[in-house]
C-alpha cells in the first residue's frame, strides 16, 4: 500500500527529519517490507502558479488539436502558451509553469517558439507533474481553489514522502493509514492517536429511516451497516486535499461521493459502497446470488453468477457483487442526490471466493479478504456520511444495521511464555507495555495467567505464539540470541540417498554432466520419441507454463534429448548427459479425494488414503551420449561412444548397487530397436541401454550412433552387505578357449555355461575376442578363463580337465565348439 | 708358452691404459674383448697355468689371479661410469615437452544444485540431523492444509501453485519442500531433526532471476524447550558454512501461515543484506494437526532456495544459466572438489 507521510502525521508526530533509512527500518523492524519510496517534488522546482484560462485560440493546420491560450497567472499582463490538450474551457483554473521552472525529469521551461507563436510557459498535466499517471488533459482545479498565481506546489502538496508498503495477508488491518500510522509510531515509540476513535457515530442513530437492511446469509457477514443521505450536492467536486491523497495512494480521483467512500477505506481501511438511492428498489438484503444469474458491475461487464456469490440486492435484483465491486444500474452518477452507503464486515472466505471465480481483485477485496476491523463497519459509515454532509452538502436521513461485530476471544496467556519461547529475557513489564501498544488490553490474574484481549482489529492473535510474535516485534528481533541446538536422531543418509551420490558421481568422474531439465514435456514430441503404453501416460497440468509443454515427464530421456540439442547448438561437441529424477506416469485412474480437515490429526485410514492418493514416482537416471565422452586430442582419438559402452555403463551403476543383471535385447522406443539392451534383476526389466534410432536421431540432428541408457534406481533393491572371503594368494591357472557358435547364441549365454561347466575354482572368465567372419552364421567368441584353489598350486592337469568340464558344457547347452 | 711375472704386469698396465682410453660403451667393449677375452693376454697366461709344474703354479697362479681382478675391477668401474653418461645422454634425448595437453580424459561434471545439496545435507548430518525427501508431485493436503494454509486463504495466492487434472485428485506440484515436514511429523515421534532437500514448483516465468521449477532446502526441529534463538543459532551456523564465517544473518518479522512468529532471513555479504529464506517457530495448528503434543513439543523450521544461494555464492547472474543444462556450466564445478 502507498502511503503519503504528511497524511500518517495526522496520527502520529514523525520528525521532519527522519532519513530515509531510518524510515524504511522502522516499519522492516515491525514486519513490514518497503517497496519503494517516492520523493514526490523533488525534482520539481518553480514558477509553478495558479492560472486562469483567460482565451483560447484553436490553431487549424497541425496534425493534432493545438491551442494557443492566453493566462492570467497574476502577473497583471495576460501570458500565452501552447497546449496540446483540449479539456478546459475558458474561465478554468489550471497549473501553469513559468520559464525557469524545472519539472520532473530535469525538463526546464522557458518561453518558445512553436506552431508559429511564442510560448511562454506550459500548462501541466498530472503526470508532467509526476503526481499521477493521469495524461488524458491537463489538471483543472476546482473553481475557487486558491488565489490567481498562488504557488500550485503548496496548493497541491506536491512535495511528500510517499512509501510503498507491503502488507502481509495476516495483517489486512495495515491497508490503512490507521494501521500503518500506528505500526510506524510503535516502531519509532512515538505517540499515535487512532483516526477512527475521533469519529462520532452518535449523531447517526440507527432508525427506520432511509434504505432499511437485512441479511439472509448469516454466515457471509457479521455486521452491516446502511446509511441514507439525501441532498446531496451532484455537482460539487472533491477538494484538493482530498484528491491529493487519495492520488498519492495510487488511486484516482473520481467524484466527490466516490472519492469519500475511498478516502475514507484509505484512512480507516474499512471498504464502502455508495447506492444511488433513487435507484434501490425499496430496501437491501445481503444474499448468496442463488438463481439470479448475471450482473454488470461498474466495468460495465455483464459477469455470470456463481450461486454462492455474494451479493447486495434490493427487493428485484443482485446490485453489487458484496465485497468485490458495485452493479452499474445503482452506480452513483453526476445526477445522484440520495446516497445509501454500505459498509459491512463480510466473510474473508466468502469474498476471497467471489473474488477468484470473477478474476476481479479489487481494492475492496483486498481488505475484505484480509479481515477487516468488525468495529468499523459503524464507524466508517458514520465518517463517510459526515464528510459527505460537509463536503457535499448533504442531509442526514437514516441508518439500518444487521447483525452483530464478532471480535477475537480473550486469550489466556502465561506471559513467562515469552522468556521461554524466544529464548531471551522478557520482562514481564516489557511483555505487559508491548501487548498494550499493539492494542491488547491485558488483564493480569496472576504472575502465570494473564488473559489478553485483542483489539478488534486484531483477529489473527488466537494463540500464545500469536501474542509472542508481537513483543517480538516489538522489541525487536536483533534482542533473540543465537544458540545451536544438535539432533538426537541423525542415522547418516539414507541407502537411496548415498546410492543417488554414488551414481552421480560414478558418471560425472566418467565423463558425463548433470543437468536438472525442466520435467515439463510436449505430448507430441514424447509420441515422436515413439513412447507407447505406460510409458506415454502422463499428468496433465491445469495451468502449465505453456501450452507447448503442458505434461509431466513419464520418462527422462525427452529432456535429455532436448538438452543435448541445445548444447549442440551452442557449438559443443562430445556431449555426455545425464540426469537424476523422478518421472510420473499416469497408469491408475485419478479418484476425486475429499477434503480432509486440520481440526484434528488426520487417523490412519485417513492418512493412508492421502497418502494413497499420491502417485509413485519411480527415481531414473538416464544419460545421453552425442559423440564420443572424451575429446580428439593431439596424440589420438578419443574412443568412440557406441551401444556397447552404452549397455556397459547401465550394468556398471546396477552393480554399484551391488545387484546383478542380465542382459537381453529388446525392441523399445526410442532406442534402434536392433541395438537395445534390456537389463534386468530378479527377471524385472530395470534398465535399458542401447543405441538410439536412427530416425529420432535425424530428427534431431543429433551426430549418428547416438546412445542413450536409463536405469530405474528405484526399482533397484539393497541387497544385504556383502560378505568378502579372504583373498586366495595361490598362483593362478589362466586358460583361454576359442568356441565357435551359431550367431544366435548370445555371448551371455555361452559365457552362463562355460561358467556352469568350469567348477567351483573358476575365478573370472573374460570375453577377448569376437570374430563374425567365419560364415554359415557362425561367430567365433574367445574367452580367458582364470582358475585358482586356495590351498594348492593347479597341476596342468587339473586345470585341463576344468577346461574340457566348460567346453563340454558349452556344447551342451550352446553348441559350441571348440575352434582349433 | 711361457709364462712370466713381467708380461703379465705388461699385460695389466696396457689393459688398464686401454679401459681407460676408452670413450663409450661401444669402445669399451672391444677392450673387453681385448684385454678380458677368452683370447687376451690375461686368459691365455691362466691358461698356461694349467701347464706349469705345482710349485710355481701357485705362486703364479696368485699373481695372475690378482692381475685379472685388478683388471675386472677397473673395467667394472669403468662401465658404471659409461653407462651414466650414456643414461644421461639419451635421458636427455628422450626429453618431452610436457606442457602439451596432457590428456583427452572424458571431462564431467556435477550439477552445482547437486555439490550443493550434498554439502548442506553433510553439514546438517554432522548436527545430527536425518535428509528427508518426498514426491514432487503432491497431495494439496499436505502441500498445503496440514500446513495451516486453507483453502481460498489469501496465503494460497502467494504462491502460483501447478495443479494437475482433473482438479478432484487435488494433487499439486509441490510449492515447498514443507509437506516432507509434515509427512516426517505424520510418521515420527519428536525429538525430530530433518533437513528436506528438494525440487518445487511455482508458475515464475523464467527469467534472470526466476525459474518455476527450483530447489529449496528446509530444515524442520521439533524438540523440548526450542526457542526462537536456537532457530537463529541453526541459521548462523548454516549461512557461516556456506558463505564464510565472518556472515552475519538478521531476522525480520514476516508472516507465513505455518509459523508464528515467523521471519525473514537475510545475511550480511559483500556489503549488502541479501534475502535468503522464510522461518520461524513451527505454529502450533501445523504441530497438532501432525499429532504432536505442543505443551510438551516446539520447534522451529526455516526454507531457503538452493539456485539463489548458488548465484550469490558464485556469482552467477543469470538463472538460464542454471536451468539450462548447458555442459559447460556443469562442467566448471567438477565433481565438487573445487
Amino acid at each position: 500500500m502507498k502511503i503519503p507521510l504528511s497524511w500518517i502525521r495526522e496520527f502520529s508526530p514523525i520528525p521532519q527529519d527522519i532519513s530515509l533509512e531510518d524510515l524504511e527500518n522502522a516499519f522492516v523492524n515491525v514486519g513490514f517490507e518497503v517497496e519503494g519510496i517516492d520523493l514526490q517534488g523533488r525534482d520539481l522546482t518553480g514558477p509553478l502558479v495558479v492560472a486562469r484560462v483567460e482565451s483560447i485560440e484553436e490553431l487549424t493546420g497541425n496534425k493534432k488539436a493545438i491551442r494557443y491560450v492566453g493566462l492570467d497567472c497574476g502577473e497583471g499582463s495576460n501570458r500565452f502558451v501552447i497546449c496540446g490538450a483540449t479539456n478546459f474551457v475558458v474561465g478554468d483554473l489550471v497549473v501553469a509553469a513559468l520559464p525557469g521552472a524545472v519539472l520532473p525529469g530535469d525538463f526546464a521551461i522557458s518561453a518558445r517558439e512553436t506552431y508559429g507563436k511564442t510560448s511562454n510557459g506550459m500548462i501541466c498535466s498530472a503526470r508532467e507533474l509526476r503526481i499521477s499517471e493521469e495524461h488524458s488533459g491537463i489538471i483543472v482545479l476546482p473553481a475557487d481553489c486558491a488565489k490567481i498565481g498562488a504557488n500550485a506546489i503548496e496548493l497541491l502538496e506536491i512535495s511528500d514522502v510517499v512509501v510503498d508498503v507491503a502488507v502481509n495477508p495476516d495483517r489486512g488491518y495495515a491497508l490503512s493509514i490507521r494501521g500503518l500510522a500506528r505500526e510506524l509510531a510503535a516502531s519509532l515509540g512515538l505517540k499515535y492517536s487512532d483516526p477512527a476513535q475521533k469519529v462520532n457515530t452518535a449523531e447517526f442513530a440507527i432508525n427506520t429511516k432511509g434504505i432499511q437492511v437485512a441479511v439472509e446469509d448469516k454466515t457471509a457477514l457479521s455486521i452491516v451497516y446502511i446509511r441514507t443521505i439525501s441532498d446531496f450536492n451532484a455537482s460539487a467536486v472533491t477538494p484538493l486535499w482530498m484528491s491529493r491523497r487519495i492520488e498519492k495512494c495510487g488511486m484516482r480521483s473520481i467524484s466527490l461521493a466516490v472519492d469519500i467512500t475511498n478516502y475514507v477505506m484509505l484512512e480507516l481501511g474499512q471498504p464502502l459502497h455508495a447506492f444511488d438511492a433513487m435507484k434501490i428498489d425499496t430496501s437491501l438484503i445481503m444474499r448468496r446470488a442463488g438463481s439470479t444469474k448475471t450482473i454488470k458491475t461498474l466495468d460495465n461487464q455483464e459477469r455470470k453468477l456463481n450461486s454462492d456469490d455474494l451479493v447486495v440486492a434490493d427487493k428485484s435484483t443482485a446490485l453489487a457483487l458484496a465485497g468485490v465491486m458495485g452493479g452499474a444500474t445503482s452506480e452513483v452518477t453526476g445526477k445522484t442526490t440520495q446516497i445509501a452507503l454500505e459498509a459491512a464486515r463480510f466473510d474473508p472466505i466468502t469474498i476471497a471466493k467471489s473474488s477468484r471465480r470473477h478474476k476481479l481483485s479489487s481494492e475492496a477485496s483486498r481488505r475484505l479478504e484480509r479481515g477487516v476491523d468488525p468495529s468499523l463497519a459503524e464507524i466508517s459509515s458514520a465518517r463517510a456520511i459526515a464528510l459527505m454532509i460537509e463536503l457535499g452538502g448533504a442531509k442526514y436521513v437514516g441508518s439500518s444495521s444487521s447483525g452483530e461485530p464478532k471480535y477475537a476471544p480473550i486469550v489466556s496467556f502465561d506471559p513467562n511464555f515469552v522468556s521461554k519461547y524466544l529464548g531471551t529475557e522478557v520482562s514481564l513489564s516489557e511483555v505487559e507495555e508491548k501487548l498494550k501498544i499493539v492494542g491488547c488490553d491485558v488483564a493480569k490474574k496472576s504472575t502465570t495467567n494473564w488473559e489478553i484481549d485483542p483489539p478488534s482489529w486484531r483477529a489473527d492473535l488466537l494463540l500464545a505464539p500469536d501474542l509472542v510474535e508481537e513483543v517480538a516485534r516489538m522489541i525487536g528481533y536483533e534482542r533473540i540470541p543465537s544458540t545451536l541446538p544438535t539432533g538426537k536422531s541423525g542415522t547418516g543418509l539414507t541407502p537411496m540417498q548415498y546410492r543417488k551420490r554414488s551414481v552421480a558421481n560414478f558418471l560425472a568422474g566418467n565423463g558425463f554432466s548433470e543437468v536438472y531439465n525442466y520435467p515439463f514435456v510436449n505430448p507430441d514430441f514424447v509420441s515422436q520419441l515413439g513412447f507407447v503404453g505406460d510409458r506415454a501416460k502422463s499428468f496433465r497440468l491445469a495451468n502449465p507454463m505453456s501450452e507447448e509443454f503442458p505434461d509431466l515427464r513419464t520418462h527422462l530421456l525427452p529432456g535429455l534429448l532436448l538438452t543435448a540439442v541445445r548444447n549442440q547448438g551452442r557449438g559443443a561437441k562430445g556431449i555426455a548427459l545425464f540426469e537424476i529424477g523422478s518421472v510420473f506416469r499416469n497408469t491408475e485412474k485419478l479418484e476425486a479425494q475429499n477434503v480432509v480437515g486440520t481440526d484434528r490429526v488426520p487417523n490412519e485410514a485417513t492418512k493412508a488414503k492421502i497418502y494413497k492418493s499420491v502417485p509413485n514416482q519411480p527415481l531414473h537416471v538416464g544419460a545421453v551420449v552425442a559423440g564420443k565422452l572424451g575429446s580428439d586430442g593431439w596424440n589420438g582419438k578419443a574412443q568412440d561412444f557406441t551401444w556397447v559402452e552404452a549397455i556397459g555403463f547401465a550394468r556398471a551403476i546396477i552393480e554399484e548397487t551391488g545387484n546383478v543383471s542380465t542382459t537381453s535385447s529388446s525392441d523399445f522406443a526410442p532406442w534402434h530397436p536392433g541395438r537395445c539392451a534390456e537389463l534386468k534383476v530378479d527377471g524385472k526389466a530395470v534398465a535399458h541401454a542401447g543405441e538410439l534410432h536412427p530416425r529420432v536421431i535425424a530428427e534431431l540432428g543429433l551426430p549418428e550412433r547416438s546412445c542413450a541408457f536409463v536405469v530405474v534406481l528405484s526399482a533397484l533393491g539393497f541387497p544385504e552387505t556383502k560378505k568378502l572371503q579372504t583373498l586366495i594368494t595361490m598362483p593362478a591357472a589362466i586358460q583361454d578357449i576359442a568356441l565357435v557358435v551359431d550367431g544366435s547364441v548370445s555371448s551371455s549365454t555361452l559365457e552362463a555355461a562355460l561358467r556352469a561347466g568350469a567348477g567351483d575354482l573358476l575365478e573370472s572368465i573374460t570375453l577377448f575376442d569376437r570374430y563374425d567372419k567365419l560364415g554359415d552364421g557362425k561367430v567365433s567368441l574367445a574367452f580367458t578363463m582364470v582358475f585358482r584353489a586356495p590351498d594348492r598350486t593347479l597341476t596342468a592337469e587339473e586345470v585341463s580337465e576344468h577346461r574340457e568340464a566348460a567346453a563340454a558344457s558349452a556344447l551342451k547347452v550352446c553348441g559350441a565348439v571348440v575352434r582349433a | 708358452m711361457t709364462l712370466n711375472v713381467a708380461d703379465v704386469t705388461g699385460s695389466v698396465k696396457s689393459a688398464l691404459l686401454a679401459i681407460s682410453e676408452a670413450k663409450d660403451l661401444a669402445e669399451l667393449k672391444i677392450v673387453k674383448t681385448e684385454h678380458l677375452g677368452d683370447k687376451s693376454a690375461l686368459s691365455k697366461a691362466s691358461q698356461a697355468l694349467g701347464k706349469l709344474a705345482a710349485d710355481n703354479r701357485a705362486e703364479l697362479g696368485k699373481i695372475v689371479g690378482s692381475a685379472r681382478a685388478e683388471v675386472t675391477a677397473v673395467f667394472e668401474a669403468k662401465l658404471k661410469e659409461l653407462e651414466i653418461v650414456r643414461d644421461l645422454k639419451v635421458l636427455s634425448e628422450e626429453r618431452v615437452d610436457v606442457s602439451l595437453p596432457a590428456s583427452n580424459l572424458p571431462k564431467g561434471g556435477l550439477h552445482p544444485l547437486t555439490i550443493l545439496t550434498n554439502e548442506i545435507s553433510d553439514l546438517f548430518i554432522g548436527l545430527g540431523y536425518r535428509v528427508a525427501e518426498g514426491p514432487e508431485l503432491e497431495a494439496e493436503w499436505l502441500n498445503f492444509d496440514a500446513l495451516n494454509i486453507p483453502a481460498d486463504h489469501p496465503a494460497r495466492t502467494m504462491q502460483d501453485t501447478f495443479f494437475i487434472e482433473p482438479l478432484e485428485s487435488r494433487l499439486v506440484l509441490r510449492t515447498h519442500t514443507s509437506p516432507v515436514q509434515i509427512r516426517t511429523m505424520l510418521e515420527n515421534k519428536p525429538p525430530i531433526y530433518v533437513i528436506c532437500p528438494g525440487r518445487t514448483y511455482r508458475a515464475d516465468e523464467l527469467d534472470a532471476t526466476h525459474t518455476p521449477v527450483f530447489s529449496q532446502v528446509e530444515g524442520l526441529v521439533i524438540d523440548r524447550g526450542i526457542t526462537m534463538a536456537d532457530l537463529k543459532g541453526t541459521l548462523d551456523y548454516f549461512a557461516q558454512s556456506i558463505f564464510g564465517s565472518d556472515v552475519k544473518t538478521r531476522l525480520r518479522p514476516s508472516f507465513f501461515p505455518f509459523t508464528e512468529p515467523s521471519a525473514e532471513v537475510d545475511f550480511f555479504f559483500n556489503g549488502r543484506w541479501i534475502e535468503w529464506g522464510g522461518c520461524g517457530m513451527v505454529n502450533p495448528k501445523v504441530l497438532e494437526v501432525c499429532g504432536i503434543d505442543t505443551s510438551e513439543f516446539s520447534g522451529f523450521a526455516f526454507g531457503m532456495g538452493l539456485e539463489r544461494t548458488l548465484m550469490v555464492r558464485h556469482g552467477i547472474t543469470d538463472m538460464h544459466d542454471i536451468v539450462e543444462g548447458d555442459i559447460r556450466f556443469t562442467r566448471s564445478f567438477g565433481i565438487g572438489g573445487r
